[in-house]
């Protein structure tokens, strides 16, 4: 029996996704050491410190460019850029989940298993502090995600897939106020999530029935020279692309976001709209231009009618929506189809244009959420749009914080949301897909609407009689607010450096 | 003098103003307004240099300025200004101030705040200036769309009416138009070698191949169109104009309609030299079915702002048909119409506006012998009223008639039935004229205590310039056609026009 050779690993490629296990590991431990009146702020102090390690390990990691653990892992240019990303709206995220001031007690439940409605869930719906788990699952998840961004085999991404996805479905269920929402929110979110990963690890059985390995670099040559039937490859990638259009909440596998979004607890619903969104959309860059890119003409045109279809899914049916949680939600849904434009350019240029659109997305969304974890009234967050009217009048600043971001959804000029839009929409010229550009353009001027008529509201509206009321922001809030804010401001101002870094960064590894 | 960053600090000056002015507290109304006239009158100080400043015989775009940008697209902070632009941003400059003096009261009534009001007017100057100083077609775009944001909130916060209606429609359509553009924009950039300069585009687009490059066309010209507007795609226009408080209005439709022909000139001919000869005769037709619908609906309008508006559009048609027929004398016509449309129906409004603020009411059948209680004020709405139907001896009739004689030497049918528009013209301004200040004294109107008192001084002087401005170059407007003449006959030259030779000197001893 030959002797088992362990593949040589490098350690400082793999040192942020080690720091944040090991972190949230010890989150788990302090869980049961930490009293619990200290446990909120320690457990916040170590999911942020571990954060910012990881993220200096991916700054001091930035000229790696390796395959390691077997080919399991490889760290190249977008791989650094998407977890650099990833931990920065990650960290960004804590301090919204970490906010305390609000509500008393924080956003999230004390105990989940408390029968919803009974007499001791109305206790705890008062003041008890929240769960303190959510720091260390939300850091389980980020390394998940860091992990998925990184993974250079078809296993080791659906690992990382399940590893981030498991405490999304827990943390979904935390919501204080809306229990029952909030739990079947949850539960929507995991039957549907393990059909998609179960699609996904059907695909990976089908692509290694075909290439015999499920090594990306090993895909892409079995596509080159085809050896075998290409019944199994197709079958494969379709199965493979299920599972990550799924989580990237593509029509018409976005069915669950509206209802996720809006049962969640504000500031998961912010974190998955930022985060998953960057890993999700890191995955399927990784696999379409690494493993597949030699199938290109097949899946262009089939992705390409996926990408119209979220579109104007996303367009059409954010008009409709009178729940301003259900009408970002959708907004985010036609964002996934502009990125998935950017994704099928499949050159350089979308490439880069894709991941500019996920970080400059991912700081406006957060801001929008801080925003609406704002407005509250007896039973918690007020998101039902005739509550907004004529809020401009009362509270100026938060109006017009909101309607910025707005703009920037809508792709006005000088904001973020613009820039991002021109890049994915200029690679996709380039790529010679004209089309969904077309489609990116038509959609654009339907989802101005559902935009425009939320400002109108908190603008020119006269201020209904049960106004909610606007809660003073927190340090944490106003923290998450601002960077939102000037993020989004500076994108659209002055997005050369970023779209250098996302230039330089756009190269994979094999 | 030349390398003065001019065009750079006119654009950011009333930046810097609007910024200041939206920090002033509102208590302390009268402080914005006097700063906000302030600020106005440095813009135009400045502008007033600039145009010292211009050589006649020198380069087509002057003042340029350059800065980098965004330099993986090759975006820049590209500033340059032909004649064209040069005329226009001198009439901004000299609208400003004029406006917002003569929207001095306008926001005393309203519970929301002035500062706002007039920040947002500076707003406003800040997004027009860029838009006609970029020679970047990138920085033109970002112009181009943010200029819709302190507009959609003078209409929605301090119009009156279905404000919100017209607030939101105006955005709607600028917007629509405005992604047109974009996805032109866009591949204007793939396909004409990776600038946005405008200078190296001119070049670039000859690369294209023709069918691409008239979808590109189009996609500027909708947004052109839009902005305008032309028929059909006129209908915010009345809306908005309806709504907005008058000074605004004057501003819609004095300054921020011209963006859309002066886009087509800039930015439709020379680009796209081949597509626009392709699509004139269609153009054409547009525009003259523009002047006799607009005129025939604003006849029939029983409001005065809306009735305004619908004249606006009629004398775009003008412009339209100018720009269109390819010869430098109806070119030249075409932007002069440009600066004179926006002196005399900017006027009109104005003065409408100090009407519809006395009387509180914008219904032409709400008037009615008004002339017996404010003679000067009536008189200046007639003075006002035939500058804008093109009267000989103001500045309008000089650009009409160049536009029409320009237009005849190569296009007969069109100028003929163009022609039927002036008639309009005169039926109804001065049926407008007749029904609200002539007459018999509509008794409502003694019971309006405003009514009875007069054009104040400060009326006077928001009034004067403009008048003085429409009859001087009503008589002498060789100074303004000088500085248009050789950037209209750079962009005929683009677009591959032949000026019949005889036209061209007859024109000359008319216009000059």
């Amino acid at each position: 029996m030959e002797s088992l050779q362990l593949p040589p690993i490098d350690y400082g490629a793999l040192l942020p996704m080690l720091i944040l296990f090991g972190a949230a590991c010890l989150g788990v431990v302090a869980e049961v050491v930490i009293p619990q009146r200290a446990r909120n702020a320690v457990q916040l102090g170590l999911a942020l410190v571990a954060v910012v390690a990881a993220l200096a390990a991916v700054i001091w990691q930035r000229g790696t460019r390796t395959v390691t653990i077997g080919g399991a892992v490889a760290v190249d240019g977008p791989t650094l850029f998407l977890q650099g990303s990833i931990l920065v709206l990650g960290g960004v995220s804590l301090m919204l989940i970490g906010e305390r001031s609000i509500e008393k007690g924080g956003a999230f439940v004390s105990q989940a298993a408390v029968t919803v409605g009974s007499q001791k869930d109305l206790q705890q719906a008062g003041g008890r502090p929240g769960a303190t788990e959510v720091y260390p699952l939300t850091v389980f998840a980020l390394g998940g995600m860091l992990l998925f961004v990184a993974a250079n085999d078809l296993l080791t991404m659906f690992v990382a897939l399940e590893v981030f996805s498991l405490p999304l479905y827990l943390l979904c269920a935390l919501a204080r106020r809306r229990r029952l929402l909030s739990q079947e929110a949850a539960l929507k979110y995991f039957l549907l999530g393990s059909y998609a990963s179960a699609f996904f690890l059907f695909g990976v059985a089908f692509v290694y029935g075909y290439a015999g390995g499920i090594q990306l670099a090993v895909v892409h040559e079995a596509v080159a020279n085809p050896q075998r039937s290409e019944v199994l490859l197709y079958v494969g990638l379709a199965m493979v692309a299920i599972g990550l259009l799924f989580k990237a909440a593509l029509a018409p596998f976005h069915v669950w976001t509206p209802d996720v979004y809006q049962g969640a607890p504000t500031p998961i619903t912010a974190f998955m709209a930022a985060c998953t969104k960057v890993a999700a959309f890191g995955a399927l860059l990784r696999i379409l231009y690494v493993a597949f890119e030699g199938v290109r003409w097949s899946f262009q045109p089939i992705l390409g009618t996926i990408a119209v279809l979220t579109m104007f899914i996303g367009a059409i049916l954010a008009v409709t929506q009178t729940d301003l949680k259900r009408l970002l939600a959708y907004s985010s849904i036609a964002n996934a189809g502009y990125l998935l434009v950017g994704v099928l350019a499949l050159n350089d240029e979308g490439l880069s244009g894709t991941m500019f659109y996920l970080v400059a997305y991912g700081f406006s969304v957060l801001a929008a959420f801080a925003i609406i974890s704002l407005v509250r009234d007896a039973d918690g967050e007020a998101t039902h749009l005739s509550r907004w009217a004529g809020i401009g009048r009362k509270s100026p600043l938060l109006a017009g914080v909101f309607t910025f971001i707005l703009l920037t959804f809508a792709g006005i000029p000088l904001t973020s949301g613009f820039t991002s839009k021109f890049a994915v929409f200029g690679a996709a010229v380039e790529g010679g897909q004209t089309w969904l550009v077309i489609f990116g353009v038509i959609t654009s001027m339907l989802l101005a609407f559902p935009y425009l008529r939320v400002v109108v509201l908190m603008w020119l509206s006269e201020p209904g009689e049960s106004a909610p009321t606007v809660s003073i922001p927190g340090f944490l809030t106003s923290a998450v607010l601002g960077i939102g804010v000037i993020v989004t401001l500076a994108l659209g101002v002055v997005p050369a450096p970023l779209i250098d870094l996302t230039r330089e960064a756009s190269e994979f590894v094999r | 003098m030349k390398d003065f960053p001019f065009l750079s600090i006119l654009t950011a000056l009333p930046l810097v103003g609007a910024v200041v002015v939206a920090f002033i507290p509102r208590t302390k109304a009268e402080l914005a307004k006097i700063v906000a006239l302030g600020w106005s009158l440095a813009v135009l100080v400045l502008s007033a240099v600039m145009w010292a400043a211009f050589t006649i015989d020198g380069d087509r775009f002057q003042f340029r300025e350059s800065y980098a940008w965004i330099p993986s697209w090759d975006a820049r902070l590209t500033f340059a200004a032909d004649g064209i632009a040069l005329v226009m941003l001198v009439l901004i400059a000299i609208l400003f101030p004029v406006v917002i003096l003569a929207s001095w009261h306008d926001v005393d009534q309203s519970t929301r705040s002035a500062p706002a009001y007039f920040a947002l007017l500076l707003a406003f100057e800040f997004t027009m200036i860029g838009v006609f100083a970029a020679a970047d077609v990138f920085l033109f775009y970002v112009f181009f769309e943010i200029m819709l944001i302190p507009m959609y909130f003078i209409i929605g916060s301090f119009g009156s009416g279905q404000k919100q209606y017209a607030a939101v429609k105006f955005f709607l359509y600028s917007l629509v138009g405005g992604l047109f553009m974009l996805a032109s924009v866009i591949g204007l950039w793939a396909l004409g070698g990776h600038t946005f300069d405008f200078a190296e585009l001119v070049k670039g687009t000859a690369q294209i191949d023709q069918n691409t490059a008239r979808w590109l066309f189009l996609g500027f010209f909708v947004a052109f169109a839009i902005k305008a507007p032309f028929f059909p795609f006129h209908t915010w226009l009345p809306d908005s104009g309806g709504a907005a408080p008058a000074g605004a209005a004057a501003l819609l439709v004095g300054v921020m309609d011209k963006v859309g022909t002066f886009g087509i000139l800039r930015y439709c001919l020379s680009l796209f030299p081949e597509a626009s000869r392709w699509f004139a005769p269609a153009a054409m037709v547009l525009a003259v079915i523009g002047i006799i619908y607009a005129a025939l609906l604003a006849v029939g309008q029983n409001d005065l702002k809306r009735l305004v508006s619908y004249t606006s559009i009629a004398h775009f048609g003008f412009i339209g048909i100018g720009i269109f027929a390819f010869t430098t004398q109806a070119g030249t016509g075409a932007v002069l119409y440009m600066v004179n449309h926006g002196l005399a129906t900017g006027l009109l409004f104005i003065v409408v506006g100090m009407f519809v603020a006395r009387r509180g009411s914008a219904l032409v059948s709400d008037f009615g012998g008004a002339g017996k209680l404010t003679p000067v004020l009536a008189g200046v709405l007639l003075f006002a009223g035939l500058a804008s139907l093109a009267l000989p001896g103001t500045a309008p009739f000089v650009s009409e008639f160049l536009v029409l004689i320009g237009t005849f030497s190569t296009h007969k049918e069109y100028a003929v039935v163009a022609t039927l528009g002036i008639v309009l013209a005169a039926a109804y301004v001065l049926w407008m004229i007749q029904r609200t200040t002539q007459g018999t004294l509509n008794p409502a109107l003694t019971e309006v205590p405003a009514m009875s008192k007069d054009i104040t001084l400060r009326e006077k002087a928001v009034v004067a310039p403009l008048i003085l401005l429409l009859l001087v170059l009503g008589f002498y407007p060789k100074p303004v056609t000088d500085v248009i003449n050789p950037a209209v006959q750079a962009t005929m030259q683009d677009v591959g026009a032949n000026d019949p030779v005889p036209a061209v000197e007859a024109g000359g001893k008319v216009g000059g």
